[in-house]
């Protein structure tokens, strides 16, 4: 491969200034690295880079902390609402979010999610749905989809045996705590650019004091899911997107 | 701000008072019998007008000891209080905090197990809190009190012990002593530290947002290279050992010129302490000694006993018999070494620890 | 001096509050104490009971088995503390619902109406400290003007306007307990 020159005035798009120097572990074709860009991309934008803290889960993005240079705290599985609840209230002044899975989030997180969201907690919590345990290897989550084939339904989801699938956005915009819900993809250029915004937004939400805000973000696991890239991002459109439609679901304020 | 007061106080309601006047930023709790008088009497006091303490009630124990880890990660001085079957739930955050080095009190107000159990008191918990509870190789000091005086005095003793050694505390009571009312002496007022004094004590490792730090803080214990992880048990278990070497605190009840001793903690050491006297008065050389610190376990003070000729221990307990362990290795078969308990709740009285002395030493 | 006392009978009754008020008033005379109640099941309605110890000296075990003392307000109560009191000790109880009165000859035996006298004077409240003032009487383990400190510290802000009442029966207390034997 030759040997490329790169000029400054040349350049058109780099690594974000907080993305670290890390070789990222995540898959080629994984949506966690472009979430990661915008998250970096929004804090410093903000302005946000010394007093952010941001929790990290069990699953895939466990690393989290590693690829984007804030202060980090791991959580235990499922934990990282309850562990963002606290770094909040004794830090208010500082924005707070979490980063969490379907498996994470949806499953073993669940009580944790729903109660800091009935709370109003000001944190936020980015939620990446991308229907399947990715780290553990390819098994049934929560948002698995009926039929879909994963490594605990190799005959694919069967309601009568794995239950049904549940849609967390609509549920927790149920919550008066919850004010700020939206659900995005980053499957497209276009959609990158909405899903950056609805981070600023979420961010902006939960430090005006304004209660709990998630972005959730369908997501594709080609790995898991045993596609190539390009297949994923087709097969997310047909067959999550129906099943998880993109857009705002709720943009409120805080009951009085 | 207030002088020293004296009061008549339970224990849960002083574990409150302590938490407050010693400067805690925040309280994450579930109510459980027999210690919700903790969060009840925090919630009366309404600290985050006064000092500004966060007290928030958790939706499970889990949440709680989840939220303790969030704040201690961010260097703050934070705590909770459960009882028994809510400090299950909360032993693999118990390992996290351990592993993460993060300093924090846990108090244990413990009830009758196994199980769903009894909300009477128990000492059935001492394997849980001294012997890991969580996985892995983790220890948290453990503070036994027994009085409601020492439930105030271990609340501040907790944290500085955890802060010294970032490690978790645990402040192993009983529902008796959480229920009791005594005498206290309320410690005045003092400040929560400010954010430059916790940058000062937690600036290299508190992950409170990165401020004017060039490097990041992060609170993690994954260490996927086994290596690396060993590294970080050795540290650990470093720290034990200096742990063990320097902070062993414990008490002595007529033991100088002892022919044999009790050995019980907390609630079973007060009922002991009555036994000594009735035994004294029917001149049989009895003493008491009563570990403060139930880890690090007061090794050399049984050891000392033996060497000065004590013939044998009973380790009293309100369990199956947990201690009895610690204090059979720490006399390492050169002395007598049995044990008194009773389980489920039942709580023994002196005259049935002077008789199980009797018939378990004497004859 | 040691008193150790044991105050028994059904939740709502007052014990524990009874307790409290004694205990702190052997505080206000600066003596040792311990407040050691039931809080099993019990206190959501059954009996309930409270052992509470004054001391001049430092109090070793807050758990005892017999007592100098036992103010027994039920006929459970009764059954189950009347073979814990110390022989030459004192038991008084409320006639009020005891179906089989105490039987020991060793110990002194006192009554207190002071359900009757609280439902006649309309004071149903006053029923504990009435009972406390009876005990008072016979064992003036702590000076009255101590006992009144105590039941102020006792007592919330909110019910200090309870005071002169509490302090009427306490001493109306000492006026109608009568020795059986």
């Amino acid at each position: 491969m030759a040997e490329v020159e790169m000029k400054v005035e040349n350049m058109v798009y780099a690594k974000p200034r907080l993305i670290t120097d890390t070789v990222m572990h995540y898959c080629p074709g994984c949506s966690h690295g472009t979430v990661h860009k915008l998250i970096a991309e929004v804090i410093d934008e903000m302005g946000l880079e010394g007093n952010t803290i941001a929790v990290s889960p069990v699953g895939c993005s466990v690393f989290a902390y590693q690829y984007i240079d804030v202060d980090w705290i791991e959580a235990a599985h499922g934990r990282a609402c309850a562990v963002a609840t606290a770094a909040k209230r004794l830090h208010p002044e500082n924005l707070v979010f979490t980063y969490q899975g379907d498996g994470d989030l949806a499953a073993i997180g669940t009580a944790e999610t729903i109660h800091a969201a009935a709370r109003g907690e000001n944190i936020v919590t980015i939620f990446i749905n991308n229907a399947i345990y990715g780290m553990t290897g390819g098994q049934m989550s929560p948002t698995t989809l009926l039929g879909m084939k994963t490594a605990t339904t190799p005959y694919g989801r069967d309601a009568a045996l794995n239950g049904f699938p549940y849609k967390v956005s609509e549920m927790l915009a149920h919550l008066d705590g919850a004010t700020y819900i939206t659900r995005q993809s980053v499957h497209t250029p276009a959609n990158v650019r909405k899903c950056k915004k609805a981070i600023r937004k979420a961010f902006e939400n939960s430090l005006a004091g304004n209660g709990y805000s998630m972005v959730e973000v369908v997501a594709t696991c080609n790995s898991g899911w045993k596609m190539s890239p390009v297949e994923a991002n087709k097969w997310m459109e047909e067959n999550l997107l129906p099943a998880y439609p993109l857009g705002d679901i709720k943009c409120s304020t805080l009951p009085k | 701000m207030a002088e020293k007061e004296i009061k008549l106080m339970k224990g849960n309601e002083v574990i409150a008072h302590a938490a407050v006047r010693c400067g805690c930023d925040g309280y994450f709790g579930y109510p459980i019998t027999p210690q919700s008088e903790v969060m009840e009497t925090l919630m009366e006091l309404k600290p985050w007008e006064s000092t500004g303490m966060v007290v928030l009630q958790a939706e499970s124990e889990i949440s709680s000891i989840n939220m303790v880890y969030g704040g201690a990660a961010t260097g703050k001085m934070v705590m909770t209080s459960s009882s028994s079957p809510g400090v299950s739930l909360m032993s693999e955050g118990l390992s996290y905090l351990a592993a993460c080095e993060l300093p924090c009190l846990v108090v244990n107000c413990q009830r009758g197990g196994p199980g769903l159990g009894t909300i009477q008191p128990s000492q059935g918990d001492y394997f849980q809190a001294c012997k890991g509870g969580g996985h892995g190789d983790y220890h948290l000091i453990v503070l036994a009190p027994a009085s409601v005086q020492e439930m105030h005095d271990f609340v501040e003793l907790g944290f500085e012990l955890a802060f010294r050694y970032r490690i978790p505390s645990m402040l192993l009571a009983d529902g008796a002593i959480g229920q009791m009312m005594e005498k206290v002496v309320l410690s005045p007022q003092k400040p929560r530290r400010s954010d430059e004094q916790i940058a000062q004590q937690c600036g290299s490792w508190a992950a409170c947002g990165k401020g004017r730090r060039a490097k990041r803080n992060v609170a993690t214990s994954l260490y996927l290279q086994s290596d690396e992880l060993e590294c970080l048990n050795i540290r650990l278990q470093e720290k034990y050992r200096e742990i063990e070497s320097r902070e062993v605190r414990y008490e002595e009840f007529m033991c100088d010129n002892a022919e044999y001793v009790l050995v019980a903690f907390g609630s079973s050491a007060r009922i002991c302490s009555a036994t000594v006297e009735m035994a004294r008065a029917e001149g049989i050389k009895l003493g008491l000694l009563r570990p403060i610190t139930l880890y690090p376990f007061p090794i050399k003070p049984l050891q000392q006993m033996v060497e000065r000729g004590v013939k044998g221990f009973l380790s009293v307990e309100l369990n199956a018999g947990q201690m009895v362990e610690d204090v059979r290795l720490a006399v390492e078969g050169r002395a007598l070494v049995e044990h008194y308990g009773r389980m489920g709740g039942v709580v023994f009285n002196p005259e049935s620890v002077l008789e199980a002395f009797k018939n378990k030493l004497l004859k | 001096m040691k008193e150790t006392i044991i105050i028994a009978g059904f939740g709502g009754q007052g014990v524990l509050s009874m307790g409290k008020i004694l205990a702190y008033s052997g505080v206000m005379q600066d003596f040792e104490v311990t407040w050691m109640p039931s809080y099993g099941p019990e206190m959501r309605g059954g009996t309930a009971n409270v052992t509470v110890i004054i001391s001049d000296k430092r109090i070793s075990s807050p758990i005892a088995d017999s007592f100098d003392t036992a103010i027994i307000l039920n006929q459970q109560s009764l059954d189950k503390f009347e073979s814990k009191v110390k022989p030459g000790g004192v038991l008084i109880y409320d006639t009020n619902g005891i179906t089989t009165p105490p039987a020991r000859t060793d110990i002194d035996i006192y009554t207190i109406d002071a359900a009757t006298e609280c439902a006649r004077l309309g004071q149903a409240k006053m029923f504990n400290t009435m009972i406390l003032g009876g005990y008072l009487k016979i064992k003036p383990v702590v000076e009255m003007e101590y006992v009144m400190q105590g039941l102020k510290k006792s007592l919330p802000e909110r019910a200090w306007s309870l005071l002169p009442q509490n302090e009427a029966a306490i001493k109306h207390g000492a006026e109608i307990i009568k020795k059986v034997r």
